[in-house]
């Protein structure tokens, strides 16, 4: 090997290497500046969770919308996973029929604000026929009614520094939705689903609906709804439990 | 002669061998199986959370399915690494074969080594046979694309935006169990694959795919 070939070899090593480098520090700011990086990026598998959530926030960018059924494609078999929260409080607000049920909204908002389902119900409804997979692989087409969550959004006033919303359910499988999520029209607060009130076990009072993401993102047995300019405040940091268990929190696959 | 080659790198050197496959043929050889081993058993952990395929949009304990996999439902969480190392080493696996795709039209990789010519004498007839030729290139330019389209129409995201890459298969459940199927035609493809290059001579067929470099009067499959 020639010394002008080793020299040369060298060189180009280290300018790729010193592009590459810069190249990664740009591409890091401008993903959080543009809101492109997960809050679960941490670790190898997070390249591949930042790589997924930053090309689909790029591709759904102009609130693409989830597909739409018509009735007749309802399905007969809703399986039910997870079970109902082991709460006192939770129960006896059932056993109310949640007449005494609030849904708490604060944050970064200009008005902090309790609804009963009653107001909820006042407020323009949505309803909308989706499909919805769960991560283990089965699905399901149901219709459902509610809110969507960006005109409760807007009724509290979201502050201009927020960038995500969190959601808190009565058990303990919170979760949490950037911006845009948040404001897309088909993101629901359901408290029908095909044309009853709310099952139980589908999330009764008020759940919420994600339809461009699996199943898990919607969160049932909701109780409170803060929002936050940083995911980093809250719980383990990581915008939701699923990391905890193992699971991604940006599942629009 | 025979010596040389197995001193690998060095023999790269010599002319009197001849390079049998380019370094892109080779790097992009050797991370497409990495990450194909990665999809295969990632995927197998996130199929048992569900073992079962369904046709149409939707499917579920409870519906009809089209094949029941005598495999067990495993629901301790093994879909959670499973899908995060999916989805990672697809995007390696996709990126590398666009690399792959994009240079060897450039390099006239299948031109030279993958295409049909009418005449049957030929350099190209004389490198890989009929049957060769035919499955790499549906390996290549129809089983990697479908596993990717119907990986891509599982997701809500993605058919938000493209809605017929779902609704052409059929519905979000058809897609999952033609992807299955095409994920299990790779898999029969792989062990064909490894199938022959032992029948060929591990050592004569292994040592170029790393090497570049052909062991001199070795020619043909």
């Amino acid at each position: 090997m020639s010394k002008s070939f080793s020299r040369r070899k060298l060189l180009t090593a280290g300018l790729t290497t010193a592009a590459g480098a810069s190249g990664l520090v740009v591409a890091a700011r401008l993903g959080e500046r543009y809101g492109l990086i997960p809050p679960d990026h941490q670790g190898i598998y997070g390249l591949g969770e930042t790589l997924t959530y930053a090309s689909q926030r790029l591709l759904t960018a102009h609130h693409s919308m989830a597909r739409e059924f018509n009735p007749s494609e309802i399905s007969k078999v809703i399986p039910v996973n997870g079970e109902a929260p082991e709460s006192e409080l939770y129960e006896k607000l059932q056993a109310q029929n949640f007449s005494e049920w609030r849904l708490r909204v604060d944050g970064l908002v200009a008005r902090p604000s309790m609804f009963s389902l009653t107001q909820l119900k006042s407020f323009p409804p949505r309803s909308q026929i989706t499909h919805q997979a769960c991560e283990e692989g089965w699905s399901f087409i149901a219709e459902w009614t509610g809110v969507p969550l960006g005109y409760l959004l807007d009724v509290v006033g979201v502050l201009p520094q927020a960038r995500y919303v969190v959601f808190f359910p009565f058990d303990t499988v919170w979760d949490s939705l950037d911006l845009d999520e948040a404001l897309h029209p088909q993101t629901l607060l359901a408290y029908a689903m095909n044309g009853q009130e709310l099952p139980a076990p589908h999330g009764a009072p008020l759940r919420l609906r994600v339809p461009r993401q699996l199943g898990y993102k919607s969160v049932k047995y909701l109780s409170r709804i803060a929002v936050t300019d940083s995911l980093k405040k809250v719980g383990n940091g990581l915008g939701s439990v699923s990391p905890d268990l193992g699971y991604s929190w940006y599942a629009g696959i | 002669m025979a010596e040389s080659a197995y001193l690998g790198q060095l023999a790269i050197q010599s002319s009197e061998i001849q390079v049998r496959h380019s370094r892109t043929v080779r790097l992009t050889h050797w991370i497409t199986a990495f990450s194909f081993f990665a999809l295969l058993v990632s995927g197998i952990a996130i199929l048992l959370a569900h073992p079962r395929l369904y046709w149409g949009e939707t499917g579920a304990v409870g519906t009809p399915a089209i094949i029941d996999l005598p495999l067990p439902f495993v629901l301790t969480g093994q879909s959670g690494w499973g899908r995060s190392l999916h989805f990672l080493s697809a995007w390696v696996c996709v990126i590398t074969g666009l690399v792959y795709v994009f240079s060897g039209f450039f390099m006239r990789h299948f031109q030279a080594n993958l295409s049909f010519p009418r005449d049957r004498d030929s350099e190209v007839s004389n490198r890989y046979n009929v049957l060769q030729r035919v499955s790499y290139v549906l390996v290549i330019f129809g089983f990697f694309p479908l596993m990717i389209s119907t990986g891509l129409a599982m997701s809500p995201a993605v058919t938000s935006v493209f809605p017929d890459l779902v609704t052409l298969l059929g519905g979000q459940q058809s897609a999952r169990t033609v992807h299955f199927f095409a994920g299990s035609a790779l898999l029969l493809f792989l062990i064909g694959h490894v199938a022959m290059v032992y029948r060929a001579g591990f050592r004569s067929r292994l040592l170029p795919m790393i090497t570049g470099c052909a062991i001199a009067g070795d020619e043909g499959a």
